[in-house]
């Protein structure tokens, strides 16, 4: 009997407390769908445009002649160039590279780490005896930009498999989203779920849904294409927190978080951002 | 060595800051009345930057992420409650989304007695 009622207790606590990853994405889409209940949640794989009509019009306007398209021609250049061992990109990843973004990041379970497509590209080099490339901008944002763009119109599948360590990184990540930091105190999600669609000055602040779908992005501010571990540093200065470094651990388990909160949404990378 | 280089370097980046930021010079401030020392505080974007967050009456490019910052002498009629919002609004809202500028120093006590008294003008 009191086994029973551990059991049940037990029971009791682990729903209430830990709902699966696929209940925290649904839950989002369900937050998403009562703030803005007239907008299609599949827009917001185009951040702040989503919420701003505005802005909307100028960047559809620069999109007919897209800042990153250098990047993607430099990128696929890059990619096929082969190394001075003869092998190539191709030879690292499954279907030769191609169309496969919205598997990252994914689970490795020889390692037990997270995979980010830029930390891929770079073992990819360092296995076939090459330097590895700087991570927040230049050659290898340029070819993950390449990658991105042969995965557009694919949908974010990303696994988190039945392994304990695979979840617990997922919940690092998520721990990570909703802890406040810095000297002014706020969490990602204070401004990218509460304040999603408001304006701080003038940047509309996007939400957190459709967050992962389009790296790496041509920012305006920047003047160039950075990945995604460049916004993360980014917005932790505007906290004045203390930036990760780019592929640390910290940020790749919460690009695994916050990629999956994207799951089913459509790649759309890389895209430009003012 | 390398430490004497640090330090010149910050002291440096502290003069450049000094002279690049306008409500520091001494004689602005002796001629700015209290009223409008808080205001060029609570405009500056390395300090109060309230405006980021809050619509200011004469302010541009304002923020809606917080409300607009309107009628305050009615709604805050006593000081103290308004100072201690700023001081730190946790203590009337945990999930707040505005800074603590006093737990966490952002402003100097000083620096936010001035702010409060330009916001109850407002
Ligand atoms: C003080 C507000 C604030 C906080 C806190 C904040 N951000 Fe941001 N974030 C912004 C602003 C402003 C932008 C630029 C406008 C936009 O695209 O949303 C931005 C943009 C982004 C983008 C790019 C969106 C896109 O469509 O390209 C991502 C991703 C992002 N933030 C993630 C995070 C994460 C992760 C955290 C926590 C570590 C975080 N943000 C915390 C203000 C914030
Ligand atoms: C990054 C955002 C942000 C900044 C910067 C900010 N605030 Fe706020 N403020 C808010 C939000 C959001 C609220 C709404 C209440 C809450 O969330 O607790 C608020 C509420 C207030 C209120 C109460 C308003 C009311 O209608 O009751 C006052 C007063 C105030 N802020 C003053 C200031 C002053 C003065 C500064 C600058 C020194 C400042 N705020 C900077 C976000 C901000």
């Amino acid at each position: 009997m009191k086994k029973f009622l551990i059991a049940c207790f037990l029971f009791v606590v682990t729903v209430d407390v830990y709902a699966t990853p696929e209940e925290d994405r649904l839950a989002l889409r369900e937050f998403f769908t009562q703030r803005f209940p007239d907008m299609d949640l599949n827009e917001m794989i185009n951040g702040l445009y989503a919420f701003d009509e505005g802005a909307r019009e100028q960047w559809l306007e620069m999109e007919d002649f897209p800042p990153y398209e250098i990047a993607i021609e430099e990128g696929e250049e890059a990619f096929n160039e082969p190394f001075a061992n003869s092998k190539s990109y191709a030879d690292c990843f499954e279907n030769g590279g191609i169309g496969i973004k919205q598997n990252y990041p994914r689970f490795d379970k020889d390692s037990g780490e997270i995979i980010t497509l830029e930390l891929a590209i770079n073992q990819c080099r360092t296995d076939n005896g090459e330097e590895p490339l700087p991570w927040l901008t230049g050659e290898l944002a340029a070819i993950s930009a390449y990658m991105a763009f042969t995965s557009r119109g694919n949908k974010m599948s990303v696994v988190i498999p039945d392994d304990p360590r695979a979840l617990s990184a997922y919940e690092s990540g998520k721990e990570y989203y909703y802890t406040r930091r810095g000297q002014l105190e706020f969490a990602c999600e204070n401004c990218h779920m509460q304040s999603a669609g408001f304006q701080l000055r003038a940047d509309r602040l996007s939400g957190m849904l459709g967050q992962a779908t389009h790296w790496p992005v041509y920012r305006s501010k920047w003047g160039e294409i950075g990945t995604l571990h460049k916004r993360f540093r980014e917005c932790n200065s505007q906290v004045r927190a203390k930036p990760y470094d780019p592929q640390s651990r910290v940020y790749r388990e919460l690009e695994y978080f916050l990629s999956f909160m994207s799951n089913d949404m459509e790649m759309n990378g890389p895209a430009s951002r003012r | 060595m390398i430490n004497k280089k640090a330090f010149l370097m910050a002291k440096l980046g502290l003069t450049v800051a000094i002279l690049a930021s306008p409500i520091f010079a001494a004689e602005d401030v002796e001629s700015m009345s209290r009223l409008e020392q808080g205001k060029a505080i609570t405009f500056n974007r390395s300090k109060g930057n309230c405006l980021a967050c809050h619509y200011v009456e004469g302010g541009e490019l304002t923020g809606n992420y917080g409300p607009p910052l309107i009628a305050m002498k009615m709604r805050y009629p006593d000081r103290d409650d308004l100072r201690a919002q700023i001081w730190d609004a946790t203590t009337k809202n945990p999930d707040t989304r505005m800074p603590p500028f006093g737990r966490n120093r952002i402003l100097t006590e000083e620096e936010i007695d001035l702010v409060t008294d330009y916001i109850q003008s407002l």
